[in-house]
Parts: structure tokens; sequence; C-alpha cells
């Protein structure tokens, strides 16, 4: 049986619409050695490209990425109304690739 | 006191609400830029307590040379005014050949407040895309998040390496996302961090003789390709931004607020 692992693709969107354009993007891959360089501190992958790698969701999906999670839309609580804070239309994608074990 | 001819104009201090920074690209002389270097590869910068007055540190050291040149006091005093006082330094640091940038990350903890504290990043030597430089996230100043909230992210349509020639200093609003970037040279990459707080109300602290300038508006309706669908409400916030700097409660930016304050009582 062969060991399967999942890489993650978080894409943020201009609108909740998922043919919407992308605007942020993370990934992380759980097919990828242990690199202990990600457990010291504040290291991470920012800034690393400059393109997105899909131009939306459906973009994405279209080259097998299996959207996993919606973000859920809230009316601002009172108060609220122009703050911003995080990007709002987060979505997050997996695939499964086979790896050696 | 700042000479007049080194305050900012009302363009660049609407640049500064609208994105969150403002760049002065090779304005430290190289003479200082090298003794500045100096003083971090030695670690010979003093660490002086929080809340002193900027006038009253590093008067003997190469960087205090820097903060009081008559540019960069007229850029304080447009942002912070007369008598700001120190708040922190760090000499940052990428050591050469430290392949992994930082996680994204805004300093200090969340902040509500329209008072605004300012950093300076000051880049003493040469910094190629290959020495990284700091990222910065234009436009996001507004953000209420609190320190690393923002570490998921990666990657930003719109973020901004600082690729610079030495003596090239950035100013940023206290809110603005940043992280360092990786070192792919055999050279230690410096950035100097200096945190600056008001002690006076920020109000029309700079040159306003421009301020009816058209420009301005079209400065502040400037957007950033990341904010999406939250683009109008990034203009809410600038107009009220810039209403607390120039006292103008009446301010408004293409109606963005006087329809939603048009409340009529009249029966």
């Amino acid at each position: 049986m062969p060991e399967t692992r999942q890489k993650l693709l978080v894409l943020y969107l201009r609108t909740p619409d998922l043919h919407a354009s992308v605007v942020a993007w993370s990934e992380y891959d759980g097919t990828a050695p242990a690199d202990e360089r990600h457990t010291s501190g504040d290291a991470a992958d920012s800034g690393g490209e400059t393109t997105p790698p899909y131009d939306s969701v459906v973009d994405a999906m279209r080259d097998g990425w299996r959207v996993v999670q919606f973000p859920q839309q809230y009316p601002a609580y009172p108060g609220t109304e122009y703050q911003v804070s995080y990007l709002k239309y987060e979505y997050i994608l997996e695939k499964m690739e086979v790896v050696d074990g | 006191m700042a000479d007049r001819k080194h305050l900012l104009n009302s363009k660049q201090m609407a640049r500064f609400v609208a994105e969150g920074y403002l760049r002065f690209d090779e304005l430290v002389p190289d003479d200082l830029n090298q003794a500045v270097k100096e003083e971090m590869d030695n670690q010979t910068v003093p660490r002086e307590k929080a809340g002193l007055p900027l006038s009253a540190i590093w008067p003997d050291a190469a960087v205090g040379r820097v903060f009081r040149l008559p540019e960069i006091e007229g850029i304080i005093h447009s942002l912070v005014g007369p008598d700001p006082l120190y708040d922190h330094h760090a000499v940052h640091t990428v050591a050469a050949g430290h392949h992994f940038g930082q996680h994204w990350h805004a300093d200090a903890i969340i902040d509500t407040r329209q008072h605004f504290d300012i950093q300076f990043m000051y880049f003493a030597h040469d910094t190629p895309r290959e020495m990284g430089g700091t990222l910065i996230l234009p436009g996001s100043h507004y953000r209420r998040i609190s320190e690393s909230d923002i570490a998921r992210y990666h990657n930003f349509v719109g973020q901004v390496p600082m690729v610079c020639k030495a003596g090239t200093l950035i100013v940023l609003h206290h809110g603005m996302w940043h992280c360092a970037q990786p070192n792919r040279t055999d050279e230690m990459r410096y950035m100097f961090k200096l945190r600056l707080n008001p002690t006076v109300r920020q109000l029309r602290l700079w040159n306003t003789d421009d301020i009816d300038d058209p420009e301005v508006s079209h400065i502040l309706s400037t957007n950033q390709p990341w904010h999406g669908n939250e683009e109008r409400i990034e203009h809410v916030n600038r107009i009220h931004f810039w209403r607390f700097l120039t006292g103008d409660d009446q301010f408004d930016n293409h109606y963005w607020l006087s329809r939603i304050e048009n409340e009529p009582e009249l029966v």
C-alpha cells in the first residue's frame, strides 16, 4: 500500500467568487522532508514568489487541487464595519501525493 | 527644530496615509553609512532607555548623526513632531547564506490608535535582491492584527522587497506588515530599525502649502492589488486618518463618507 501525504495550497481571493483572482497565497508541502529551519523561531517561506501559482480557485481545481475549506461569511459585528484585519476570502485546497515509503 | 525646507509636503503625507510608508533613496552620505556599518559590525550602538527624548540619545555615535541629518529631522518632525521619544532600536541581521525568510508580522501588539508611531528602516550598505532585504506590504498599516497573527501568509500580489543602494531609508507607520528575506550572498545583511513616539498631537506638522493640490486626492485613492473587495473600506480608513492629521472633520474623498454620514432629521 503506497503511502500518501498531503500538500496544502491556501489561496486568498479578490472576492468570495471561486473564479475571482488570487491576491495572496501560501503553500505547505507535507511530502517534503522535514527541514529543521521551519521549527527555528520565526523562519518562513515568505516572499519567495511574485506570481500566484493559479489565477483562481477554479483554475487550481482544474489542476487537481481539492477544496477542503471555504471561508465562512458573517456580517460585521456592530462597530467593526470599517475595520480591516485578516484576508477575508481564504480557500484551503489539498492534493494527496504518493511518496516513497 | 527642523528646517521648513526639509519638511514633507502634503502629497508625501497623502502617500504615507495611503501606503503606510515613504522611501528616501541614498539620503545618507557614504562616509556616514560606512561609519554606521562599522558600529553595527562591532556591536557598539548603545541600547538606550525607552521613553528618552530622541535628542538625548547617541550624542557620539555615527548612527546618532544619521538621525540628526537635516533631511531626516524634517521627516521626523512632519510625522511625529519636534520632540519625539526613542522607543527602541534594533540592528537586524540576516547571516550570509541564510536561505530562509522570516514570517510576516507587524511589530509590537495590536494598536487601535489614530495617533501613530513611526519606524525607520535604514540600509547602510547596498542591498540587492539576493541579499533580501526587508519585504514590506504597502497598504497594510490599518489592518488590526497582533504581531505574528499573519504568519500563515507567504506571498501577496504587490509585496515590495527593499532592494536599494546604501544610505536608503524607509519610514513606516507602526502597523506596517513586513518580514526579513533570505540572504543568498556571502556577506552579513544589516537593517537598522528605529521606532519613535510622538509627544505632540500629530496635527498639520508638515509643510501644508500644497494641501489643496488635486494630486492629494488621487494619491489617497491609490489601490493596492491585494486589497481586493476591501478597497473601499481602506479608502474610508484613509479619509478618517486624513481628517485626524489635518483637523478637518469635513474632509472627504470621492464622497465616500459624505454619503454614509448623511442622516437628515428635517421633517
